[in-house]
Order: C-alpha cells, then structure tokens, then sequence
C-alpha cells in the first residue's frame, strides 16, 4: 500500500531536475556593465572602439573585464556598480557623443550550456533593478482639431466646386465644421456633395429661415481609427529612439485605447530619456540643385541608406524647402500595376498646394527629401559663478532618404516608385511618417526608481523570502515532524519550480512579486496542513497506519482544489484589473497555487511513499 | 466504539476529538461581527481612505541623506523654491525623506507634451538638485513617482470594479460548487473581513494605495480559502454524521477543521510578519493589511459563515446529493 509506480517518481524527478535546470540562472548574478553601440544602426561598433573604451577607462582608474564584440554593440563588465556611472562619463567622453552612445547594462554571466538551453534568469522589475517608467497618453483632441482644419479647407473647395454657394465655413470648438447657406436647395445640393466626397463625415442639418446649416463632424469611429493610427505610429517612433538609448531591455508596449508605456531599465537619466522620446524627427522637400545653381543657393546631404551613401555618396539639393514633414499627412507603401512597391504619399491641401506650385514646372527634374533628427549633445560650459555645468546643445542631422525623379506635375497625392524592394519601400513610409505629425502625447504617469532603492527592495526581497521560509520550514518540523520534513522538501521544490515557471515565461519579477512568493510560502503548506491534519484525524479514528496515510490524501483532495481554484480565480482577477506592481503579484501568487498543488500534493505523497509506503509501519511520525 | 458522545444533549466528542460547543456563542459572536463591521463603516465615513499617490494622482520625491537632515528645514527649502504646499516626512529610516507635492504639481506635469523641450526638466531632478545645493552636496534620488490625476481616476474605479467582480465570480463558483446558502455565507465572511480591513485603514488614517489594494484581494482570496475547507467539512459531515442537527454538524465540523485552520493562519502569518518587518517600507502597508485580514478572516471563517449558514437554517436536505449520484453511491460495495 502507499506505493507510486516506478514512472510517477521518475516524473517527479524529472519535473524537478528541469525546475533546478531552468531556475539554476537567477544564481548567477549579472555583471554590472556598459554598453557601446553605434548612433545609427548603420555604424558598426569594432574593436577598434573597444580599444578605446577600454584606455579610457584604465585612464580613469575603473577596473573591467570581459570586454566583447557583438553584432551591434560592444559591451565591457566592470567590477563594481558604483563605478558603472563614472564608467559611462569616461568612456562617452573618450569616444565622442556624435557616434557612439553608451549605455548601462547588466551582462548576463549565466554558463553558455544553460544557456543554450534556453534558460534564463527572471526580468528584474523597475523597482529592483532601478529605472525609468513613463505612461503618455496621445492627445486625441489635436488629432480630431487637425483633421478638422484638414477638411475644413477641403469642403469649401469641393463646395465652391459644385456651385453650392455658401454663406460661411467655420470649424466650430476644433471639432466641427459649420456650413451656412441661403436657400434650401444651395444646402441639399451641398448635403448630396459632401455626402459623397466625405464619407467619413457625420453630416447633420440644422439652422432655419435664411441661415440653413450642415454641420459635419468625425465618427466616432473615424475618431477611433484616427487614434489608433496615431498611436501605432508613435509606437514605431518611439520603439526607434528608445533603440538608440542603448537600453538592454526596454518596454514600449501600448495601453488601452490611447496610451503608451515605455519602460527603461537601468536609465537614471530622466531628462535625457525624455529628451529622446521626445525628440522630434522632421522632413523637408527639396529640389535638387542644377548644376550651375550658385554654393551659396544650394547645399550638400548624404544619404542615410549606407548602401546608397556608398554607392553614391550624397547630392547637392537648393537651399529653399518646398514643404516640411507637418504637411505630410500618411505615407502607405502600395503596388503598382506591375507589382514594384512605391510609397504612396498623401499631403494637406496647403502642403499639395505649394507641391503643385513647386512642381509643374521642373518635370524631369530630382526631388530630394531629407529626413531631420534632432539630437541633444551636451556641452560643459562655465557659468557665471565659474561652475562648470553641462548644457544640451541640440544638433540636427540631415540626410537624404529620397531622390527622385518628378515625372509630372504632383499635387496633394503622389507616390515614389522605384524602389528596390517592399523592405525599401517600408522603410521609407515609415521615415516619411515620422516626420509627419503624429499626434502630440502628453506624459500622464512618470516613475524613476534609483539604484540604490532599487538594491535595497532585492536586499529586503531576499531577508524576508529567506526569514518567512526558515520559520515556516522549523514550524512544519516541530508539528509535523517526518511528515513535516517532506512539506518542506515539497516546499523546497515547490519555491523552485516557481522561480523556473516565472523564468521560462519571462516574467517581470517585482518587489509586490517578491511578497507574493513570500504569500506562497505561507499558503502552499496550506494543502500539506490539510492533508496531515486529515491522517492524524484517521489515526485518532482507529485506522491503521497505511491506510491513514491513504485516506488523508484522498479526503483532503477535493479541499485543496476547490480552494486552490477559488483564490486562483482572485489572482485571475487581480491580473485583469491591475496594472504594474498588483499584475507582478497576482503572476507570482497564481503561479505559486499551480506549482503547489503539484508539489503538495504529488511531491510531497512521493516522498511520504518513499518512506513509508510498502512497509509495516507500527506508527507515524506525526 | 461510537461514534458520539452525548452529554446534556449535546454532541461533545466526535470520532474520538473533542467537539467545542461554537455555536453557542454565535448570538454573540454576530453582534461582535456586526459591531466591528459598523465602527469600520463609521471610521471610513469619517475619516474616509486616505487614498496614496495611485490613486489621487499627484508627485512623490523619496531623496536619501547622507545625514538625517532636519523635516522643518527641508520643508523650509522646499517652500522657499517655490515648492508650497508639500509635505515632508521620514520614510523608513532616519535618512530618508518622502516629500509629496500637491496634485496640481502633476496635473501640470501632465500638461507638458512630450514634444515640447520643457518636458525634459525633471521635477525630482530639480528639488534633488536644489536640496542637494542647500545640503551641502550629497542628496540622492531614490524614487520619483509621479501620477497624472486622471490615471488615479481610472485605477481607482477599476479597483472597486475589481473588488465587486470577484466577490460576485466567488458566489457564483461557491453556488456552483456547494449550494447557494454557502455562497452566501462565503461572500457575507468576504465582505465582513474586506470592510474590516478598510476600515482599519481608515481608522488609523494608513496610506491606501495599490499595494494595498492587492492586499484586500489576497485577503479574499486567503479568507474565502479558509472558509471553503470549514465548508467542505459541513457539507461532507451532512452527509455523514447521521443522529445530529446542523448546529451539531457545524460545531464537530469546526473543531475538526480547527486545527488546519490555526495552523495554516500561523504559518501564513509567520511569512507576513517576515514580510512586515524585513521587506521594507514600500510593502509595510501591504503585509499589515494581509496581516489585519488574516486574523479577521480566520475568525470569519469560524464564526460569520457558519453563523449565515445557521441563519439560513441549512438543512441535511439541502446538501444530499442529487438523487441519481446517490443511488450509484449506494451501489458501490
């Protein structure tokens, strides 16, 4: 009796030896490091560079080690996470600010064969690892206002167009746009084409006696989608600049219907990362340059594609710009009939206008579009009192992402072909719709957590982990006694099977995660309780030892399910509703139900099995 | 040997354990219940939550001194920067200083685009660089937090969704599991102990912000455990023991339960007061509320459930299996 086929164990163990395996990196801390990476993508990082990272920082009296090469960026481990700050400084200092950036990082010294494995340690939450954290909402009353103003000269065009003669069109509270006519069939005439040039506009009809007016606003759909672009854009925009930050793990994920979060380890900087994410990219239409056209009237750019700038190098566009970015209102990549990808371009209507104007003259000749980042260098400086400050000096970056060729005269949509492939064509649409407006965003949530804040919740995590779990293992002991040494061999399992769970679904382990575990500690004995109280009850009724143990698991069964699956539902639900430090802990909380279940129940009936099972046994130790 | 012992009437051992008379004391156990339950309501009327920085929005500066600095003093630096309105105080250990700006600060904040330059001032830079002037160097920024008033709004709403939500998915699982007297009972201990914790918070004017709130969830999710294994037991013993009345029934299945009870809210609570006096101060108010909810919920769980269920005059009729699962039962050797 009380005997586990020979397969239940080796499941048992098997299930264990892969919770050890996959927990086994979260052992190995991670060495304190920083980053070189290249400002564009474009600019390998070779070892050239290290070389010089590596004098700058024996200059400086820093020790490292370990310094690598990898396919983008470069990475040196130093000994002390003090000295990651002043490490940065030097090295920064020593390789420039317009071509390199560097970045703290934390190097992983997990063993490759683990490694190899797949395993990895846990993602360390803001609050233990230190960091940045920024909620931005998109500002949806700018996007609807500036669509209005779009539409707004738009339907006085298409009016005057089709003769419906109108009083007045006013955009009303940035949100509607108010038509005024004089007679009823002017405004039926009006309502019939504006009904069928704008179908994504509300019309309404209101007024009376001479003053008849059609009123025209966004759906609420239309307003949805307008977001929703909006938001997916600035997404891809703020996903390419956080990339330059050089962070090692960063977070830009959209929230709801019109936020972004952007999460930043290990940044201590918060004017800096906000500068980035701020940053503003533009675009400027140009022609360019004839070849007699004078220096002074005409200026040299690079392309931004290596490949091209290699192949080409750059070309000399006039100084004077057609339009900027602000005018260009979506860039699609399309087919055409042959199926070469082009990018197709939409501007408003004064944008398409002074396109026109541009254009219709200079057929046959090249337009170049150049695409403009802002960047923040700073500067030391000395100020009135002899201190030396740092300032931010803002530079602009031009390069050419375009040159083409104006095969008639353009208006308000064109497109660019002859591009080379749909990856090309992507990639273009993309910069020119970074240029583009893309809807302000306000930042409605900032967190900054320093490093040391960061080391003291790991300290305290870990004390109070290892605290809860010494006095619940001596408590199940001395109540319990053997039957208590196997709830805390179960327990032991348990803790590492929850620690491997959060580490193969990568999960962020935060300081409320922490207290979950700590809450798991407490409650995963729980089951263990139920069933040992179960077997003394069975004792005390006379039944023999075997059949004690037997009954005690079988009877406390259905209790510890339904009231694991109860308080499993509560996590569920704590998950749904909470954000950042409640979803850390309601993950850990009904991680560590699952595990415990098995570890409770089957671990710790194994390891009882093992002990007792198949025996004559006069007495338990319980 | 028998099954029972009777004396004076009444049931005082079952299979061989002592049977504690509870429900005895149950007329007075409810009017403790409801008692506590009413002084929590008039604490949070009274003093209301005092909601943290989560939930009202606003901006939280944690800096750490070298040296314990004097609260008067940062407070005059603070207010001398133009910084009026923010309150200073200790948090954790001498050194450390929270200052809590007032929610206008933020909503300012919030208006700042990110496309605008003036977005890259950071407050908590700023007071760091101002305080650390006036202290003579050596300020640190441990922590800057700071909430747009509309997300404390949402979270706020979302948090009693939340709550209501998972009472009403409990009762229903309970419904669905036991029977619908127990679901009551179950969510009238839920709310009980929920109230009484908020009210502690309210009466002892602690900061209520999300850890909290997951504390309270935890809370249900601990209290209502406790009272599904004493439930488990009544249900099991109805069907069971054969020559007793419910108030019997719940008092053997208590005493039985009794003893997993005391033991799972020890080693629950042993964890906690881990948590409490080693995890520091940013999870103090979390692990104090688990700790308030899990003496409450193990007392709910002897007493505010099996009182509901005695209210309801639960009967063996109401927990005898349906009849076709019992007919199989009687077949089986």
């Amino acid at each position: 009796m009380n005997r586990y086929p020979f397969w239940k164990y080796l499941l048992i163990l098997a299930v264990a030896a892969l919770g050890f395996l996959y927990a086994a990196p979260n052992l190995y801390a991670p060495d304190p490091a920083v980053q070189i990476s290249g400002q564009s993508s474009a600019m390998q990082v070779g070892p050239g560079v290290l070389d010089k990272a590596e004098r700058a920082l024996d200059e400086a009296g820093i020790e490292y080690f370990g310094g690598e090469v990898g396919d983008k960026a470069a990475l040196l481990r130093l000994k002390s996470i003090e000295e990651q700050l002043p490490a940065k400084r030097a090295i920064q200092e020593a390789l420039g600010h317009s071509d390199y950036v560097v970045a703290l990082n934390l190097a992983s010294t997990t063993p490759d064969w683990l490694a190899n494995m797949g395993a990895s340690p846990m993602k360390l939450g803001l609050d233990l690892a230190g960091g940045v954290h920024f909620l931005m909402e998109v500002d949806t009353n700018t996007i609807v206002k500036t669509n209005m103003e779009g539409y707004e000269a738009d339907v006085k065009a298409k009016l005057r167009a089709a003769k419906a003669r109108y009083r007045s069109v006013d955009l009303v509270d940035d949100r509607e746009i108010v038509a005024r006519f004089r007679d009823e069939e002017l405004r039926n005439l009006a309502m019939s084409t504006l009904r069928k040039e704008f179908p994504q506009l509300q019309l309404t009809e209101s007024g009376s006696g001479d003053n008849l007016e059609v009123r025209a606003t966004l759906s609420e759909q239309e307003i949805k989608q307008l977001e929703d672009y909006a938001v997916t854009q600035n997404l891809t925009t703020l996903r390419n600049r956080v990339n330059e930050l050089g962070v090692a793990e960063p977070i830009v994920q959209r929230q709801g219907r019109n936020r972004i979060v952007v999460e930043l380890p290990g940044v201590q900087d918060t004017a800096e990362a906000k500068r980035i994410i701020g940053k503003t990219a533009n675009l400027e239409f140009r022609m360019e340059a004839r070849p007699d056209t004078l220096v002074t009237n005409k200026e040299y750019f690079e392309y931004r594609n290596e490949q091209q700038r290699q192949m080409y190098g750059g070309a000399w566009l006039e100084r004077k710009v057609i339009i900027k970015g602000d005018s260009v209102t979506n860039a699609r990549v399309g087919y055409d009939e042959s199926g070469l990808p082009q990018v197709n371009i939409t501007l408003d209507s004064r944008g398409g206008e002074l396109m026109h104007r541009a254009t219709w003259k200079n057929v046959g000749r090249r337009m170049g579009t150049l695409f403009i980042e802002s960047r923040f260098v700073p500067e030391t400086k000395v100020d009135e009192q002899g201190n030396e400050i740092t300032v931010q000096r803002r530079t602009d970056d031009k390069k050419i992402i375009s040159l083409a060729t104006v095969q008639s005269a353009l208006g308000k949509q064109f497109r660019i072909t002859g591009l080379d492939s749909p990856a090309e064509a992507q990639e273009l649409a993309l910069l020119l719709r970074a240029g583009a407006l893309a809807a302000p965003m306000y930042f409605v949530e900032e967190r900054v957590i320093g490093p040391s804040l960061g080391a003291d919740n790991i300290e305290v995590g870990v004390t109070s982990v290892q605290i809860g779990l010494l006095a619940v293992v001596i408590c199940m002991l001395l109540f319990y006694r053997v039957f208590g040494l196997a709830a805390n061999i179960a327990l032991a399992i348990n803790m590492v099977l929850l620690v491997a769970v959060m580490s193969i679904l990568g999960a962020t382990l935060t300081l409320p995660g922490i207290a979950g575990i700590v809450l798991t500690v407490g409650m995963a004995v729980d089951a263990n309780v139920l069933i040992f109280s179960r077997i003394r009850e069975e004792l005390r009724n006379g039944m023999p030892p075997q059949s004690a143990i037997s009954a005690g698991f079988d009877n406390a069964y259905s209790t510890i399910v339904d009231a694991n699956i109860t308080t499993l539902i509560v996590a569920v639900i704590l998950y749904a509703i909470g954000s950042g430090p409640v979803q850390g802990f309601a993950v850990t909380l009904s991680i560590g139900i699952l595990t415990s279940m098995f570890s409770a129940i089957m671990g710790t009936r194994a390891i009882i099995n093992l002990f007792y099972g198949g025996r004559r046994v006069q007495k338990l130790w319980i | 040997m028998s099954e029972t012992t009777v004396e004076n009437g009444k049931i005082t051992e079952y299979m061989g354990k002592r049977v504690i008379d509870f429900m005895r004391w149950r007329k007075l156990a409810a009017a403790a219940s409801v008692a506590l339950v009413i002084a929590s309501i008039a604490a949070l009327v009274m003093n209301g939550l005092q909601f943290g920085l989560d939930f009202t929005g606003g901006t939280q500066i944690e800096v750490g001194y070298e040296q314990a600095p004097r609260i008067e003093d940062v407070r005059s630096q603070l207010q001398e920067a133009g910084y009026e309105g923010a309150s200073v105080v200790r948090f954790g250990s001498d050194n450390e200083i929270l200052i809590k700006l007032p929610p206008e600060v933020a909503e300012e904040q919030t208006q700042v685009s990110a496309r605008d330059e003036e977005a890259s001032q950071s407050i908590g830079d700023e007071v760091v660089a101002m305080l650390g002037q006036k202290a003579g160097g050596s300020v640190e920024l441990r922590r800057v937090e700071m909430v747009g008033p509309q997300i404390g709004e949402e979270l706020r709403d979302d948090g009693g969704l939340g709550m209501l939500f998972a009472l009403v998915v409990v009762m229903a699982y309970v419904a669905l599991r036991f029977q619908y007297k127990f679901s009551v009972g179950a969510v009238v201990a839920l709310a009980h102990d929920v109230i009484i914790v908020l009210g502690f918070f309210a009466l002892l004017k602690l900061d209520f912000d999300l850890t909290v709130l997951a504390a309270v969830l935890a809370v249900i999710g601990y209290s209502l455990n406790d009272t599904i294994v004493v439930a488990d037991r009544i249900r099991e013993n109805f069907r069971k023991v054969r020559k007793a009345d419910s108030e019997e029934i719940i008092n053997i299945s208590i005493s039985q339960t009794l003893g997993r009870t005391f033991m799972t809210s020890f080693t629950t609570l042993l964890v906690l007061w881990a948590l409490q006096f080693f995890g520091g101060e940013l999870i103090h108010n979390f692990s104090l509320a688990l700790i308030v909810g899990v003496v409450v919920g193990t007392y709910s769980s002897v007493y505010v459930a099996a009182n509901v269920l005695m209210m309801m005059h639960i009967t063996k009729e109401d927990l005898m299996p349906p009849v076709k699962e019992g007919a199989e039962l009687e077949e089986m050797p």
